[in-house]
């Protein structure tokens, strides 16, 4: 067994220097800054890594694509270099909508080269949200492909008249001067491309995050985020030289991109993508045959994985497997502690979300793990639990309290700001702390535990939906009059999005209307922010100044007592 | 039961979780969640429903034998016609 990388979490937290840490980068050649790209592909093909497999995808079938660091750069640099020929600018804003596929990765790491912002979408949106995230962070080119083109964003280009181009990986030829071909493209593209001087606070990357009013956030980091990455691969997933790591995450979430992309070939392993969706026996499979080292995972597949009756390490060679993580929601004990029984070792959970970037609270395989613990804060991290009702923000000092979970600002990966929206990214903080959303306690030990989140936001497989953003697209549907979305509690996902609707008059509430409501959600928003459950109801409560009260209808739908209703509008 | 029942009751159910589809057009060998847009949860609610509909047991081992129609079809025949 190797030994960790962080063997004492105490005094590497003590010790711990973010500067002593940049210099275990490169850096872009004659100090011309800091860059992710150069950081994942370019130093490490121009060393002795240019030969081993960067990522290795594995396809529908079984069949595996390899491209190695040397692959990865020129194919990178034709990216950026096709950008140039269509005349983006640095800054520009470039989309993905694709499945896990490696082209997705290259116009990733590409746009990185060039200095484009990079924003990868989840490919199972419906054309709704896809067009919220396309409009509202400009873009000005996408990478999909031609089924997508077809069904989800062609109807959508009369609102998009921003969009420039639209590059299909799968099309050998132009469609006409805006839908481009990508094979063609990059055929043309040379694969030499200088990095041009990055400012370490130079944007980098875009993920859209749900908020509670609104539309979903455009949540802004920088390359020197690629600190963050590295380091948390190095004492999180603790990479060594050799190792085969396997995040199960798509970069349609942030998991998938941080550790899906970047830290991996930060840290110069080799890193499997699967193109397929969960199937236990696939996924036992995949982690036997390709000798997974380190694999980084979430609770609903370690649930659905639970469900088995099969022990894995009995029946496949498992004996590589060195590290089995976690993250997306918390982790109940019990599955912490199935991990050590299925695997052979603990299943370790972790912290963090879109808006810092990379992992921020962590079990580490050498502390002691107290299953259901988030873990301790990463060593240059400053975590805290707090008070953040008042005008100033109160720090609890005494284990064992309850209150808002708060990040002491300036390390590199927290994000810079929401897209175009100043206010909502300023309401974010208070003093020198970033207020999480997330409330929680610490213990004595220094072990964080998480409780929920403080606002109505909904956590469902992991990824973050917006009450309000479902409930503008249900009021569209010419047969409701209101609707109000929550989150109910569900063993397998969390939570799943639950939602109530007063019909218009006219209209009836029949089981024909609920199919009627989810087919519509379905089709404008996708099945991973779509209503799973519909209820019709008569009026949503709502407070005086006609807010509407979801925890009211949560606390109704789940049998719990109904709070302080003193605000409550008597309808 | 036979197939043609069988063929009725997965559409019936599959319509249920994804109504804005019309699962009888789709092709034996076709990848139904693609097709359909099913995410994962909607799937494993279809396998529990079908489950119970037809008296039988699905275990999680065997959710990769029901990708296709065809393959799904020709697996709840054998669970319930032996």
């Amino acid at each position: 067994m190797k030994e960790p990388n962080l063997t004492d979490y105490a005094r590497l937290y003590q010790h711990f220097d973010w500067q002593n840490e940049r210099t275990q980068l490169a850096g872009l050649p004659d100090g011309k800054g800091l860059n992710i790209a150069h950081e994942a592909v370019d130093r490490h093909a121009s060393g002795n890594l240019k030969n081993t497999v960067a990522l290795r995808f594995i396809r529908k079938n079984g069949s595996t694509d390899d491209y190695t660091y040397g692959d990865l750069k020129t194919r990178t640099s034709k990216f950026a270099n096709l950008l140039q020929s269509l005349g983006l600018e640095e800054g520009d804003r470039v989309f993905s909508l694709l499945g896990r596929v490696p082209d997705l990765y290259i116009a990733a790491l590409g746009s990185l080269k060039f200095k484009a912002v990079f924003c990868p979408l989840f490919s199972v949106f419906g054309p709704e949200p896809i067009f919220q995230r396309l409009s509202k962070g400009d873009a000005k080119v996408l990478v999909t492909n031609t089924a997508f083109y077809e069904k989800k964003i062609k109807g959508l280009l009369d609102r998009l008249p921003a969009l420039n181009y639209i590059l299909l990986t799968d099309s050998p030829q132009h469609l006409d001067e805006k839908v481009l071909s990508l094979t063609k493209l990059m055929g043309e593209a040379s694969g030499e491309f200088s990095i041009p001087p990055t400012d370490p606070e130079d944007p980098a990357l875009l993920h859209f995050t749900s908020g509670t009013t609104g539309m979903p956030k455009g949540a802004l980091h920088v390359h020197q985020a690629v600190l963050t990455h590295y380091s948390t691969g190095k004492y999180v997933l603790d990479f060594h030289e050799g190792d085969i790591f396997w995040c199960t995450a798509d970069p349609g979430w942030v998991t998938g991109t941080s550790y899906g992309i970047i830290a991996p070939l930060v840290n110069g392993v080799t890193s499997i993508v699967d193109e397929e969706e969960f199937d236990g026996l696939r996924w036992y499979s995949i982690l036997e045959k390709q000798k997974v080292n380190v694999w980084y995972t979430a609770p609903t597949a370690i649930r659905r994985l639970m469900r088995m009756e099969i022990v894995p390490k009995e029946k496949y060679d498992l004996s590589k497997l060195r590290l089995v993580l976690s993250v997306g929601e918390p982790l109940h004990a019990g599955a912490v502690i199935w991990g050590q029984k299925a695997f052979g070792v603990p299943v370790l959970d972790n912290w963090w979300q879109t808006e810092t970037g990379g992992i921020m609270i962590a079990n580490y395989s050498s502390m002691e793990v107290k299953p259901g613990s988030m873990g301790k804060p990463l060593p240059g991290i400053i975590a805290a639990i707090a008070d953040v009702e008042g005008q100033e923000i109160k720090i609890y000092d005494q284990p064992g309290m309850q209150g808002h979970l708060v990040l002491k600002k300036g390390f590199p990966s927290l994000f810079r700001g929401y897209l175009h929206e100043e206010e909502r990214y300023k309401k974010c903080f208070k003093g020198d702390w970033y207020i999480t959303g997330d409330l929680a306690k610490k213990d004595a030990d220094g072990y964080f535990w998480f409780i929920g989140r403080a606002d109505d936001i909904i956590k469902t497989s992991g990824h973050m939906v917006g009450p309000f953003e479902v409930e503008s697209t249900l009021m569209k549907h010419p047969a409701v009059a209101e609707a109000a979305v929550i989150g109910k509690p569900e063993p397998s996902i969390g939570e799943l999005v639950k939602a109530f609707v007063v019909l218009k008059e006219g209209f009836e509430p029949t089981d024909g209307m609920q199919l009627e409501l989810i087919g519509f959600a379905r089709k404008t928003m996708g099945p991973a922010v779509a209503p799973k459950e519909i209820t019709f109801i008569d009026s949503l409560p709502k407070t005086k100044s006609g807010k509407i009260l979801r925890r009211l209808l949560k606390a109704r739908e789940l049998g719990l007592p109904e709070g302080d209703l003193s605000t409550l509008e008597k309808s | 039961m036979t197939e043609e029942e069988i063929k009725k009751t997965v559409f019936q159910l599959l319509q249920r979780i994804a109504p804005e589809t019309d699962p009888s057009r789709l092709m034996p060998e076709e990848n139904i969640r693609e097709a359909l847009n099913i995410d994962s949860f909607d799937a494993l609610q279809f396998i529990v429903a079908i489950s119970e509909k037809l008296n039988v047991e699905i275990p999680e081992e065997d959710y990769g034998k029901t990708i296709s129609l065809k393959s799904l079809l020709a697996y709840l025949d054998k669970k319930v016609n032996g």
